[in-house]
């Protein structure tokens, strides 16, 4: 009977390491929302650069500038350009027939963007844009082929000439001592404001702030999570004792 | 209180419930860790049923608003993220702790006569789980949900002469559309509920008027004492109503860690594409059920022949249709003198063994996509699920059983 067991166990191991199949290999970061001040940088970002054209039509200004600890009215002076009152929803005011018109596709909503592509993704694909003069913009991307939008970032990171290297650990040549694949961009097209480290860093708060965005009750979540935890375990110690009270005369 | 409860009882027999289905209801004593499954159907049954009352207070079932309102429970609602993960998680903690209360009635011979009518509720029960968490996972209205009933109610469409009728009366449209997620709004919160309550009530008073099996698949009420207490029987309440509690604090321990910590579970649990809005102009890349249907996809996915002029298709709905069918017939399939499969053969033995292993693996092959090789796995997989039910007649009376005792071994 153990053996069975154990044999359930192990046939089931293979279904946990599920892999989504990423055909394109990605660069890793970690999401922080107790960070608090990459998730405000993430979100001047995110308002100063996406939100033209992306929505975040499921969630609220006013729980991002409480759970980010922006005062509201800093919020309202410099995080809303629509006119919204800080309790609305954060849409934008894009008119999605046209903007189909314009990109091929109207810029999809980012509230659930991280969990649905990952953060990994996100991060990889904010770095992955490349000069490409056969497409409508001129650029492309090396995460999402074809892509339908322009390299907006372009004025702080530059504009890559290759294609960039996602997803490449870098490495040190044996014989010469040179570093291998130590940068993303080998070749630039034109220059940005930002230095490479500091635009990778920029790129991890827009994308721990979108993480955030997708999942802003995480924090509190595994907070709870760990109280529940505890009354449990305190719960069974008296399930046990009870039940071994009651069955100590049955033989 | 006393006088109350006389009171009652003189108009309602309350006190002869209570007897008869708790307090003076007679269980083996030797219950092991497998028969906490049972309790553990009922409590996940209870959290789904006042969870979803809560969701529904909040949810909009139309086209329109059904994906903004279930992030609006999420992020708006107090307590709604914890109301719609306990509900999500629920769903396949319901399938997870059900398989492995199945799980132990092939292992112990519980569907054996006099307990065929507790078998077949139990299926039922199983089939209506199946519809509801199949209509519940439409509501979220995200791609997967979409793409997932679509192909499901397309299968419908594979029965000749009458299929494309009976799935556009399924649909209510051509395709799945606000119609379609009214309606099966309709079944998932007030229809099928129904009939799952009263189809447990139905699985309990079966169960209560022949009694619990054991282990040991003896028949405890063949032993009793002067009073006509079986003796190796002890009262439901309070042994196993304290012991079902170590099983409620084993369970709601992992339970708790993945409704707080891992509530997509990796994508299983919840499925990434549907953090994106229904679209009815873009198919997902891949197209999977939530796993605990994946089995029976998987056996429709192996079936690629066509036969007798009928489309590969159809033949896959009949094999995956008729894997769930001969599950009811099990009890008469079985001809072996003893239940348990403690005293059981070799053979029987290695046969549970293989069908385990056949449903598992074929669970996995149901979620990643399909290639040749994988196919042939599930094929030849398929054949062994069958195979466990359709040599059982044979294989139960030739081989060679240990005697049973006469008490319980504990």
């Amino acid at each position: 009977m153990k053996k069975l067991i154990v044999g359930l166990f192990i046939s089931v191991l293979p279904a946990l390491t599920l892999a989504a199949g990423a055909a394109v290999p990605l660069d890793t970061m970690e999401p922080d929302h107790a960070n608090k001040a990459s998730l405000q940088r993430g979100a001047a970002l995110f308002t100063n650069y996406c939100m033209g054209c992306h929505s975040m039509e499921y969630a609220r200004y006013k729980r991002v500038s409480e759970d980010l600890g922006i005062p509201a009215d800093l919020y309202e002076e410099n995080l809303i350009f629509t006119g919204a009152k800080i309790g609305e929803l954060m849409k934008n005011s894009m008119n999605k027939d046209m903007a189909a018109d314009w990109f091929g596709a109207p810029p999809p909503d980012l509230t659930l963007e991280s969990r649905l592509r990952g953060e990994d993704w996100i991060y990889s694909y904010l770095r992955g844009f490349y000069k490409d003069d056969s497409r409508p913009l001129g650029v492309n991307n090396v995460v999402f082929e074809n892509v339908g939008m322009p390299h907006v970032l372009s004025d702080l990171q530059g504009l890559c000439a290759v294609e960039p290297k996602i997803g490449v650990d870098p490495s040190v040549d044996p014989l010469s001592g040179d570093v291998r694949n130590g940068s993303v961009c080998s070749e630039w097209a034109s220059e940005g404001s930002m230095t490479p480290q500091e635009f990778n860093s920029a790129m991890y708060d827009l994308t721990n702030f979108m993480s955030y965005m997708g999942d802003p009750v995480k924090l509190e979540r595994e907070r709870l999570g760990t109280f529940a935890l505890i009354f449990v375990a305190i719960f069974f110690i008296f399930a046990y004792l009870l039940n071994r009270e009651y069955w100590k005369d049955v033989h | 209180m006393n006088k109350l409860l006389n009171w009652v009882d003189e108009r309602l027999p309350v006190v002869d419930a209570w007897n008869k289905h708790v307090g003076k209801y007679y269980a083996p004593k030797n219950f092991n860790v497998w028969y906490f499954f049972g309790s553990l159907a009922m409590l996940v049954l209870v959290n789904q049923l006042i969870t979803g009352i809560w969701l529904t207070m909040s949810y909009n079932p139309s086209a329109e608003g059904a994906f903004a309102s279930v992030e609006y429970i999420m992020r708006d609602v107090q307590w709604g993220w914890l109301l719609r993960y306990l509900h999500s998680t629920g769903a396949s903690a319901f399938f997870v702790v059900v398989y492995l209360h199945m799980f132990r009635g092939l292992m112990y011979g519980s569907y054996k006569k006099p307990r065929e009518l507790i078998w077949i509720f139990g299926m039922l029960i199983y089939l209506v789980l199946m519809a509801e968490a199949f209509m519940g996972y439409l509501l979220p209205w995200g791609q997967m949900s979409y793409w997932g009933a679509q192909v499901i109610v397309n299968l419908f469409g594979a029965i000749p002469v009458i299929g494309d009728d009976l799935s556009l009366w399924i649909r209510g449209d051509y395709l799945i559309s606000g119609i379609t997620l009214n309606r099966f709004f309709a079944l998932h919160v007030v229809a099928l509920p129904i009939v799952l309550l009263g189809l447990v009530v139905l699985h309990i008073l079966a169960l209560h008027e022949v009694g619990s099996n054991n282990p040991d698949g003896i028949d405890i009420k063949k032993n009793k004492d002067e009073n006509g207490i079986p003796k190796d029987g002890i009262p439901f309440h309070p042994y196993y109503t304290v012991h079902d509690l170590l099983g409620v604090g084993v369970f709601f321990f992992i339970f708790f860690i993945v409704v707080f910590f891992f509530p997509e579970m990796g994508g299983l649990f919840l499925e990434k594409p549907n953090f994106e809005p229904a679209n009815a102009l873009k198919t997902p890349d891949h197209i999977a059920p939530v796993w605990y249907f994946t089995p029976f996809y998987a056996m429709l996915r192996a079936v690629t022949v066509d036969l007798f002029g009928l489309d590969a298709k159809f033949w896959g709905v009949v094999v995956m249709g008729g894997a769930i069918a001969i599950l009811f017939v099990l009890p008469w399939l079985d001809r072996s003198p003893v239940r348990s499969m403690r005293y059981k053969g070799m053979i029987s033995k290695v046969a549970l063994t293989l069908f385990v292993i056949s449903f598992i693996v074929l669970g996995y092959l149901g979620i990643v996509p399909a290639t040749e090789g994988r196919t042939t796995v599930a094929q030849i997989l398929t054949t062994l699920y069958f195979l466990y039910f359709i040599l059982m007649p044979f294989y139960t009376r030739m081989e060679k059983t240990k005697p049973v005792p006469e008490r319980v071994t504990g």
